[in-house]
């Protein structure tokens, strides 16, 4: 506690200081590559036949995914807070990756937390973390994917709480990380808005983006939601299908509790304990998901929906195919929710979906799925 | 006053305060081994409720919960576990648990049923107290006593909002970290008990890496309890009942010294 009260008083303290944005804009810029495209996906709109898809490519975002732009805002923050010592957890190893790269740009120490099944799953990323310097743990505890490895991350901030900063990298957790988490991730959201209207000169009618935590849905989500006029849907892991509990919808099928220190939809069973999940994608499977999206579902304001290992599996190969794009098995899902949609709308109609990462990582799990040869 | 203040109160010796998780290694051993801590010296009772994510806890407590849960152990079944033992000894009870499995059970309902099984208090690491008042309004009606922690690194206003606030005694981590056996207690303990005894005027309990009788004499020495758990764990899993039982009258030994 009092870690996140030092916490919040200095991100609001950053939060307000101007200089602390140009230095984040400068390195969004010549460092993270931003702003990304915003890509109209025309082989992948015929195919479906219906309404126009844009692709926001934050997979063209260096380390390949959105988890940069975070990143980087909470790296700048923990420098500015005399805090050397960097702790992060990750899935599919994306926010790993980003966070090691923002930890060797600004001479940081970094730690990452990942649970031993993502390690095996995601090896490439493991590697990669630790070239630009990072120490991976790998954390065996309970299902020992992203839950467990947040468990740790939690457990070593508050036993090294007086030097070390917490780069949580969803928008999950205690506050003030939902908040700041979208704060950071925002960029995606405004970046749209401004390509969609100096191409189109008008908005989209929906905005698709896959959720897990749910940071790169709650980026691209929150700067229209005053925009009454675009609907917005995020997209869960319904992993081998919402019927066989081996899934990680947490909003479309879980209940209201308290997981790491906030108040939202949980994954749990009749008494209160946390249930094992189970995503194709690394990056989904968590039991709990940001409390700004419960709030969202709740009020009406977005639409929350599930796809599975197989569908997510299609739209991997489908926009490979289309458009020479690999998703990133996390972006697949919210790909393959946008084509079925598009087909249902007219081709005035416009949906923007957050390709949030790249599909280089996820390789290995696409070949074994589909028992393709090396 | 409630009985978890009366042991403060009536008692001259320090507050010797052992920690087990319900269903670890099974059932049977918790019902056992309750009643032993209580004849051998021990003053109140700390029952954990196993959670899935025991944030707060280090490896052996995290291993003993799993376990525990493994073995098909719920609130439900902890209740009774908890008035049975309530039939057989003397001494207060506190529930330790995480809040999700609290706020699944139902707030009203839980409280309920603790007073109901003989309960006197609840201990949830991860309720601060600035989000506890709906929590505290309803320990309160049914006069169960609702622990708060304090940190070193808590700061004066916290401080003032726990003294304000917390019924029972106020729990002291030692150490910032998680539970489990060390080798030193920190250099920076008396300083810490010090600026928290100046603002609070609940008794102070000092809980967390503490594990040899040596550290217990020492906390004692300025808090008014100690808490103990994951050498009680781990004693309860190599070297059975007879080992704790000795412990603990070391323990209480170098607390009487």
């Amino acid at each position: 506690m009092p870690a996140l009260d030092e916490l919040t008083a200095a991100y609001e303290e950053a939060k307000a200081d101007a200089a602390f944005w140009v230095e984040f804009d400068a390195l969004s810029r010549d460092y993270s590559g931003r702003p990304t495209p915003l890509y109209l996906a025309e082989r992948l709109s015929s195919h479906c036949g219906g309404a126009r898809i844009f692709l926001k490519r934050e997979d063209l975002a260096h380390t390949g995914a959105h988890k940069i732009n975070n990143a980087l805002g909470q790296g700048l923050l923990a420098r500015r807070m005399g805090k050397h010592r960097i702790i992060a957890e990750t899935g599919a190893g994306q926010h790993g990756v980003a966070a090691a790269a923002v930890c060797a740009l600004l001479g940081l120490e970094c730690i990452v937390y990942m649970g031993e099944e993502d390690v095996r799953r995601q090896s490439l990323n493991v590697f990669r973390m630790k070239l630009m310097g990072a120490e991976v743990r790998p954390v065996s505890a309970g299902s020992r994917t992203l839950k467990d490895a947040i468990n740790e991350a939690m457990r070593d901030w508050v036993t090294n709480v007086r030097n070390s900063y917490y780069l949580l990298g969803s928008a999950v957790g205690p506050h003030p990380y939902p908040s700041m988490v979208r704060d950071f991730q925002s960029v995606i959201g405004k970046e749209t808005r401004e390509q969609i209207l100096a191409r189109c000169n008008r908005l989209p009618d929906y905005i698709v983006a896959c959720v897990g935590g749910g940071s790169n849905a709650i980026g691209i989500f929150h700067p229209f939601l005053n925009d009454k006029d675009v609907k917005l849907i995020g997209v869960e892991a319904a992993g081998k299908g919402l019927k066989t509990g081996k899934h990680a919808a947490s909003l479309v099928a879980g209940k209201i509790g308290v997981l790491h220190g906030a108040k939202s939809y949980v994954l749990q069973d009749n008494n209160g304990q946390i249930t094992e999940t189970h995503s194709i994608s690394a990056g989904l499977d968590y039991p709990g998901v940001g409390p700004e999206h419960s709030y969202l579902k709740d009020n009406g304001r977005a639409t929350y929906v599930a796809v599975s290992d197989k569908e997510a599996l299609d739209a991997f190969q489908l926009l490979c195919r289309t458009e020479g794009i690999p998703p990133a098995l996390e972006s697949a899902h919210a790909i393959f929710y946008a084509t079925k949609l598009a087909g249902s709308l007219s081709e005035e109609q416009i949906i923007v979906v957050n390709l949030s990462g790249r599909g280089d990582k996820d390789m290995d799990i696409v070949v074994e799925a589909l028992g393709l040869e090396q | 006053m409630s009985r978890i203040t009366s042991v403060f109160k009536q008692s001259r010796r320090k507050a010797l305060i052992p920690y087990v998780t319900i269903g670890y290694p099974s059932i049977e051993d918790t019902l056992k081994v309750v009643p032993l801590l209580a004849s051998s010296g021990c003053d109140i009772v700390e029952l954990g409720i196993p959670f899935s994510d025991p944030l707060a806890d280090g490896a052996t407590i995290q291993k003993a919960s799993f376990s525990a849960l493994k073995n098909g152990v719920t609130p439900k079944l902890c209740l009774e576990v908890a008035k049975e033992l309530s039939l057989k000894v003397n001494i207060p009870l506190v529930f330790m648990t995480y809040f999700n499995p609290v706020f699944s059970y139902g707030l009203q309902e839980f409280c309920t049923a603790c007073a109901s099984s003989g309960v006197d208090g609840l201990i949830i690491p991860d309720l601060p107290p600035d989000e506890g008042s709906e929590l505290e309004a309803i320990t309160q009606k049914h006069s169960l006593d609702l622990i708060y922690l304090l940190a070193p690194t808590s700061a004066e206003e916290r401080i003032k909002l726990v003294a304000e606030r917390a019924r029972g005694f106020i729990y002291l981590v030692s150490v910032t970290g998680v539970t489990g056996t060390r080798g030193n207690l920190p250099s920076e303990l008396g300083t810490f008990v010090a600026r928290v005894r100046k603002l609070a005027k609940q008794p102070l309990c000092v809980g967390f890496g503490i594990s040899t009788p040596e550290q217990a004499r020492q906390v004692a020495q300025i808090a008014d309890g100690v808490i103990v758990g994951s050498r009680i764990i781990q004693l309860m899993e190599t070297d059975g009942l007879v080992s704790v039982d000795n412990f603990i009258k070391e323990l209480r030994y170098a607390l009487d010294k």
